[in-house]
């Protein structure tokens, strides 16, 4: 009865859409759906950009102090920059528009059958802030003296002052594209929090909400929690570099550790905000195509609990060797190492999962297999980096960088790309192509990997990380093939989103016509046609069942949807 | 993955190396068996006509049981790991030994320098011996480095010895190695300090100690005249 009331309250803000100018119905938009889309092309486009600084990154490490084509040579500065710019684009930019917003957008009102967000017109603000965010970041790019190059995380006293690296207005413009970011994703977290608690259907109860829905809510809580400090953090940084203040410089009585513990207390909640949304699409794909229910869905949804609140008492294991006191070091190895089990269960009940269905490999669920798969090898890295004594040699080397991009490259493209799939029907009222999606995952699983997994190589032979020039090192000769062939992977596997480019446009302008349920799915955006129209539902949908009811032995059909009435009903009303 | 580790030098180089190859192996054999296993089930559960899918929803405690087995092993192969490396992290830096030669280092950007306390064996006086860019140290002794910046963070990282550590500015940070084999190996900074960072190179010099002491003669001889 509440969600019902809040339903209305959220719908009436934006009445009869039909005839509405071109500004309204695509610029200005206060509807979930557009605002979903609006997020995940601002993100894509991020991430033509991400990847150009891969591909000027690259060109450098395997051909040093050569003119890259279409930029020329890269040099020490200009690698400082694309380093520092690489980090905050990709995480920042592509994942947090893409997997937080564009996901929580599309899917939270949808699966839980409402008419848009309860707050409608603040998820329009959360995007145009996001959007005066993108343009700080990207016009960083053009101030004297150029962008950040002080890293993705900023560490001071580099980043306080300016005598460090001769960059004033970069810095700046990179704090205050991360605070604008911060109060955009504040605005859509709470407005994704409240859809969720107010506005579910009749008969949804917590126990029947899809876990793609429990692991969004779950990424926007890691994020409320944790993003506070690093706010406040953000403002001494500020102050640092524009009023002189020195609460990072040691000469000025400052401490230059105090924001690594404010960044990280913030930065691996983040990393769960980025991957949880991840794993929500593919949590939502696997019963879908094995046609069989979740294994587990209470461990899933207490694991991730689990999870959430250890992920804000591991903080300190990016800080091992830091010079923080080195008795921290293992309470935070023993919390770290124990974030391996809510993660580990949540894995074992997705195999399990697989066991004994009928798996058909399409599309979505090849990325979601993909997803399994290699970052499967991303957290099994991560236990060499989470074990203090390891991580002394491994810390800041590449075996990082390998370890960080099989745990982010999976969750926001293996996973982004099986929720595009995915939801692809529901989004544009149109198919994708299956053989051109498939193309394009092979291309980008096959050549992921061999981009990332000779990374781990050079890491452990010694390669440290950000370093603009690789021919300065003689322990480093040996790995000069290794590391063109980590280039040309990397070539080709940018490359091979054109094909993905050319699937998504394709299939959004010519695509066969998507029927309301093609993948014969249980859960309630299923229900509504496709593409839903503005209020989503014909009818307030009403649920009588849980989300995972696939295969029941006494049905003839393999699937149920949640809003089907019970057989006795049905006839009861007839 | 770890073949190319670089050659080990130090007395706790090979205790390090041991918790890479124990944690190696654990991880491998579940790389191996759990990547084995997707790719089972995708082949052995493959959609075919007219065969269903088990209705199973893990929500007993008798469906959950093999999760339950395997995620004790976890949490006790976890706790082994942990226990293992606390061992090895507190020889490394929390255990000091109290060094036969101390050495102060100092990092800025882009360079190290290195200084000897000289024959009073205190810092700050007149006979302080200033040394750029190579460490010298003789073999089989416990060498206590005193680390600071002026500046910005550096890490001072000799990958052969598995040794690094942050350097703040504004405090002093001790370190500890012995060398365990003479030759000439790598000093890198491994954190992002700035435009010269990827140059900002030294080495490390472990000498017998006889050859040590000469070279500590003649440069303090050159150095006072």
């Amino acid at each position: 009865m509440e969600g019902n009331r809040h339903q209305a309250r959220g719908n009436s803000a934006h009445h009869s859409h039909g005839d509405e100018k071109f500004i309204w119905k695509y610029v200005f938009s206060t509807d979930h759906k557009m605002i979903a889309k609006q997020y995940l092309f601002t993100g894509l486009f991020m991430a033509l950009v991400g990847a150009f600084t891969a591909y000027l990154m690259r060109w450098q490490l395997a051909y040093p102090n050569t003119a890259a084509p279409g930029w020329g040579v890269v040099t020490a500065d200009k690698f400082n920059m694309l380093v520092t710019m690489h980090g905050t684009i990709m995480v920042f930019f592509v994942g947090m528009p893409v997997l937080v917003a564009a996901l929580s957008n599309f899917v939270i009102p949808l699966q839980i059958g409402a008419r848009d967000m309860v707050f409608p017109r603040l998820n329009m603000l959360s995007y145009w802030v996001f959007v005066a965010s993108v343009v700080c970041l990207l016009a960083s790019f053009f101030v004297p003296a150029g962008a950040s190059a002080c890293g993705w995380t900023g560490y001071p006293p580099l980043s306080a002052s300016q005598e460090y690296t001769g960059i004033f207005w970069g810095v700046v413009l990179w704090i205050l594209a991360l605070a604008l970011e911060f109060a955009s994703f504040t605005m859509g977290g709470i407005n994704y929090l409240a859809t969720f608690m107010c506005a579910r259907a009749k008969g949804l109860t917590y126990s029947r909400v899809p876990l793609a829905t429990w692991f969004l809510v779950g990424a926007s809580l890691a994020f409320f929690f944790s993003v506070g400090p690093l706010i406040a953090g953000a403002i001494m940084l500020l102050l640092d570099n524009v009023a002189g203040t020195g609460f990072y410089l040691p000469q000025k009585g400052g401490e230059p550790l105090l924001w690594q513990h404010l960044f990280w207390f913030f930065g691996h909640p983040e990393v769960y905000v980025v991957f949880l949304p991840g794993l929500a699409a593919v949590l939502e794909i696997i019963p879908v195509f094995s046609r069989k229910p979740i294994f587990g869905y209470r461990t899933m949804v207490w694991s991730m609990a689990v999870a959430l609140a250890l992920s804000y008492v591991v903080w300190a294991h990016h800080m091992f060797i830091s010079g923080m006191d080195p008795r921290l070091a293992m309470p935070f190895s023993i919390t770290t190492i124990l974030i391996s089990v809510p993660f580990a269960i949540i894995i074992f009940c997705m195999l399990a999962s697989l066991r004994g269905g009928s798996i058909r490999l399409a599309t979505p669920m090849l990325w979601a297999v993909g997803f399994l798969v290699t970052f499967l090898i991303g957290g099994l890295t991560g236990i060499f980096l989470g074990s203090a004594a390891s991580n002394i040699y491994f810390h800041g080397t590449y075996f990082v960088v390998a370890h960080f991009h099989y745990t982010f490259f999976p969750a926001v493209f293996f996973g982004g790309f099986a929720a595009i799939h995915f939801w692809f029907p529901k989004m544009f009222g149109r198919m994708y192509s299956e053989r051109l999606g498939k193309i394009h995952f092979w291309l980008t699983f096959v050549f992921f990997n061999c981009t990332f997994w000779p990374i781990f190589q050079i890491g452990s032979g010694g390669m440290i990380r950000r370093i603009a020039d690789p021919s300065q090192y003689r322990i480093l000769d040996q790995f000069k093939t290794l590391n063109v062939f980590v280039t040309i992977s990397a070539f080709i596997l940018i490359a091979g989103q054109i094909v993905f480019v050319i699937n998504f446009f394709w299939s959004i302008f010519r695509g066969p016509a998507a029927e309301a349920n093609p993948f014969r799915a249980n859960t309630l955006e299923w229900s509504a046609a496709s593409p839903p129209p503005h209020g989503n539902f014909t009818a307030a949908p009403v649920v009588y069942r849980g989300p995972y009811e696939y295969s029941l032995p006494d049905r003839a059909e393999d699937f149920v949807p949640q809003n089907e009435p019970p057989l006795a009903q049905a006839e009861g009303t007839a | 993955m770890l073949k190319n580790l670089p050659q080990s030098v130090s007395t706790f180089s090979g205790d390090i190396d041991g918790i890479l190859y124990f944690i190696y192996a654990i991880v491998g054999f579940f790389f191996v068996a759990t990547e084995g296993y997707i790719v089972y089930s995708l082949v052995r559960y493959r959609r075919k006509d007219g065969v269903k899918a088990r209705y199973e929803t893990g929500e007993t405690w008798r469906e959950m049981r093999w999760i339950i087995g395997i995620v004790i092993v976890v949490t006790v192969l976890d706790f082994v790991i942990d226990s293992k490396g606390a061992g090895v992290w507190a020889k490394v830096k929390e255990n000091f030994p109290e060094g036969d030669v101390r050495i102060k280092v100092v990092a800025q950007q882009f360079s190290w320098t290195f200084v000897y306390p000289g024959a009073d064996g205190q810092f700050d006086t007149r006979d302080d011996l200033t040394v750029p860019r190579v460490l010298h140290v003789p073999i089989h002794s416990k060498i206590r480095l005193i680390l600071t910046s002026k500046d910005v963070i550096h890490s001072f990282f000799l990958p052969e010895v598995r040794l690094k550590q942050d350097i703040l500015p504004g405090r002093q940070i001790n370190a500890w190695f012995e060398a365990t084999r003479t030759g000439t190996f790598n000093l890198f900074c491994s954190e992002l300090c700035g435009l010269g960072h990827t140059k900002m190179l030294g080495s490390l010099e472990v000498q017998e100690p006889a050859d040590y002491e000469r070279w500590l003669a003649e440069t303090t001889k050159e150095q006072l005249e």
